[in-house]
């Protein structure tokens, strides 16, 4: 069994790290630390912690004012209320200005579980990646995160970095981590498989799988959606039969779309999309639910042997 | 008022009221040849932000502490336009306080102009972009905790408009500024009963709106938003305060200063003909 982190753990840790590199860093939340765990942050920093209570569009455009003044600024809540309730704020008032604020926002995707729908953040990659300026991070487990946050510390301008609530298995044997730089962690000659976040796993497992029928998979993993790596995803077209797109998130504005935007220019090709299909989730267990919505190995198994 | 006002010298004010007639001049002149723009919301918070940056405390200090020359320095105090559809006022100022070419005003709301249609940092002297309501308290929240953070002594001003504190976010930003005990934070609303649609008390009433504030924490005062002694009196109360943000609630009349424009809702949001824009600058000689 693959090791299983909690990528907010390694969020917080990191945070903690540069903090101690950094005074200018500055963490904002709203009501959530201890699930996004920035309240590791408030406890070595509180000077330099601030809670805003259940008030994210306040915390968003306060992000705003402070990094007017040069603070590099972390804010957290859950994804949905990041990306949906302060969408304005975000565009607004942290984007057009293109100033250093680090949204990095947990319990993304449909493994948030029991807690259902109106806390399962399905749009939030959409949302924000139609903002120019934003740059967006979709680390796929516990140590890609933290290269994650440390890309965005040390690069200038907005970030959105998805997190989820669930443990994720860390995947082994992945090239240094480069941002806009996809990562290539199988290669075969018949599909090839792009993915993020969790579903990078799912890919995985996958293309073990049809290697026991002789079918040849790539499995590419998309952790930088914007600016995307544009050269990897054409070459990867050119030597496959078909794509199949994975992500936790609506096939409407993710992933699949941002790939798609890519090769309908430069090299249309066949694609199925693994994803939610323009629904909204409900309660259950992550696992029932990853099953529930066909997000599973065995649902990309399925998609690569019907482009064959 | 509840302190004793401090009284300035008669040609200090006659200064100010020259001042603000000139700002005036270039509101209507630079929205007349944009052909569009925000005259009325502009005019009425003209005296408030003349005052703010060419005035002085009773101690015969600048009240607002910048350098158009370093538009960056880091101990400069900071002025945000929360009500960004007033940008004329703003610019018309930045450009008197010498942070731009005066011509530029002529440029306003054109393609590839420094003078967008609502305030943007490609302005020299606009440190954050505004435009769309409610998230202005908010900004200058942030500018004052970076303020307290780093140990520094500048002073944040923000100025709302009245319809615009309908918005939620002003509130939770009220909320969160006397939370985090910003003295370094003052609030000017621009009280000119006039929104859009009509009259504020009709489409949305604010009021009881100092209670509000007092409600929320803050140190409320409430003026004649064009009475010089009560604005200049105003800054010099706030400045004093510790512990909470201020708010300055300043009663004022949209489009003051042009009669035809005074209290005429059109004016929310319609440039002068050239007609309207010769009669302006008469009354403004």
């Amino acid at each position: 069994m693959p090791e299983l982190l909690y990528q907010r753990d390694i969020y917080g840790q990191t945070l903690v790290e540069l903090g101690r590199q950094d005074k200018n860093i500055v963490v904002l939340d709203a009501d959530l630390s201890s699930s996004t765990r920035t309240s590791f942050f408030a406890k070595e920093f509180p000077e330099r912690f601030f809670n805003f209570g259940v008030a994210e569009q306040n915390m968003m455009a306060t992000a705003a004012g402070l990094a007017s003044c040069g603070k590099i600024v972390f804010v957290s809540t859950f994804a949905m209320f990041a990306t949906g309730r302060a969408w304005d704020q975000v565009r607004n008032t942290i984007c057009y200005n293109n100033f250093n604020v680090k949204i990095v926002a947990s319990h993304a995707g449909i493994t948030v579980g029991p807690d259902g729908s109106s806390h399962q953040a399905l749009e939030d990659i959409a949302l924000m990646r139609a903002i120019p300026n934003m740059k967006i991070v979709v680390p796929c487990d516990g140590p890609q995160t933290k290269d994650a946050v440390i890309s965005a510390y040390k690069t200038e301008g907005p970030f959105y970095i998805r997190l989820g609530r669930a443990k994720f298995p860390t995947i082994e044997k992945k090239s240094e981590f480069s941002l806009g730089k996809a990562q290539v962690l199988r290669e075969g000659k018949d599909i090839t498989v792009i993915a993020c976040g969790l579903m990078v796993y799912e890919a995985l497992k996958a293309s073990d799988a049809l290697a026991k029928e002789n079918i040849k998979v790539s499995v590419i993993n998309i952790h930088t959606l914007k600016p995307i790596d544009e050269k990897t995803i054409i070459e990867f077209a050119k030597r496959s039969k078909g794509l199949v797109i994975c992500e936790e998130h609506s096939v409407i504005g993710g992933l699949a779309c941002a790939v798609e935007e890519v090769l309908s220019k430069d090299y249309p090709c066949r694609i199925v999309r693994i994803g939610i299909n323009n629904k909204f989730g409900q309660s259950g267990e992550p696992e029932e639910l990853l099953r529930e919505y066909n997000l599973l190995a065995q649902d990309i198994e399925l998609a690569v042997k019907g482009l064959l | 008022m509840q302190n004793k006002l401090y009284i300035y010298p008669q040609e200090e004010i006659e200064r100010l009221k020259q001042k603000a007639k000139y700002i005036r001049r270039l509101i209507v002149q630079m929205i007349t040849k944009a052909g569009s723009g925000h005259p009325g919301g502009s005019l009425s918070a003209t005296d408030l932000i003349t005052c703010l940056y060419f005035g002085k405390f009773s101690s015969g200090e600048s009240i607002f502490r910048h350098n158009p020359k370093d538009p960056h320095w880091p101990d400069r105090d900071r002025f945000h336009l929360s009500k960004g559809h007033c940008c004329p006022l703003w610019y018309a100022v930045l450009a008197e306080c010498g942070y731009f070419p005066k011509e530029e005003i002529y440029n306003l709301r054109r393609l590839g102009s420094i003078l967008q249609g609502h305030p943007d940092r490609r302005t020299p002297g606009v440190d954050v972009a505004s435009g769309s309501l409610g998230q202005g308290l908010s900004v200058a929240l942030g500018m004052a905790l970076a303020g307290k953070i780093d140990k520094k002594n500048y002073r944040v001003y923000v100025l709302l408009g009245d319809g615009e504190i309908q918005e939620g976010n002003i509130w939770e930003a009220a909320m969160a500024a006397s939370h985090y005990r910003c003295d370094n934070l003052t609030a000017i609303v621009d009280y000119n009963h006039y929104q859009i649609d009509g009259r504020v008390d009709e489409i949305m009433n604010l009021e009881p709106l100092t209670e509000k504030w007092r409600a929320f924490g803050w140190y409320t005062l409430e003026i004649n938003g064009h009475d010089y002694e009560q604005i200049l009196n105003a800054y010099n109360t706030v400045v004093k305060i510790k512990e909470k943000p201020q708010v300055i609630i300043a009663h004022t009349i949209k489009g003051k200063g042009v009669s035809f424009m005074e209290n005429v809702v059109d004016f929310h949001g319609r440039a002068p003909t050239k007609e309207e824009e010769e009669r302006a600058l008469k009354e403004l000689e």
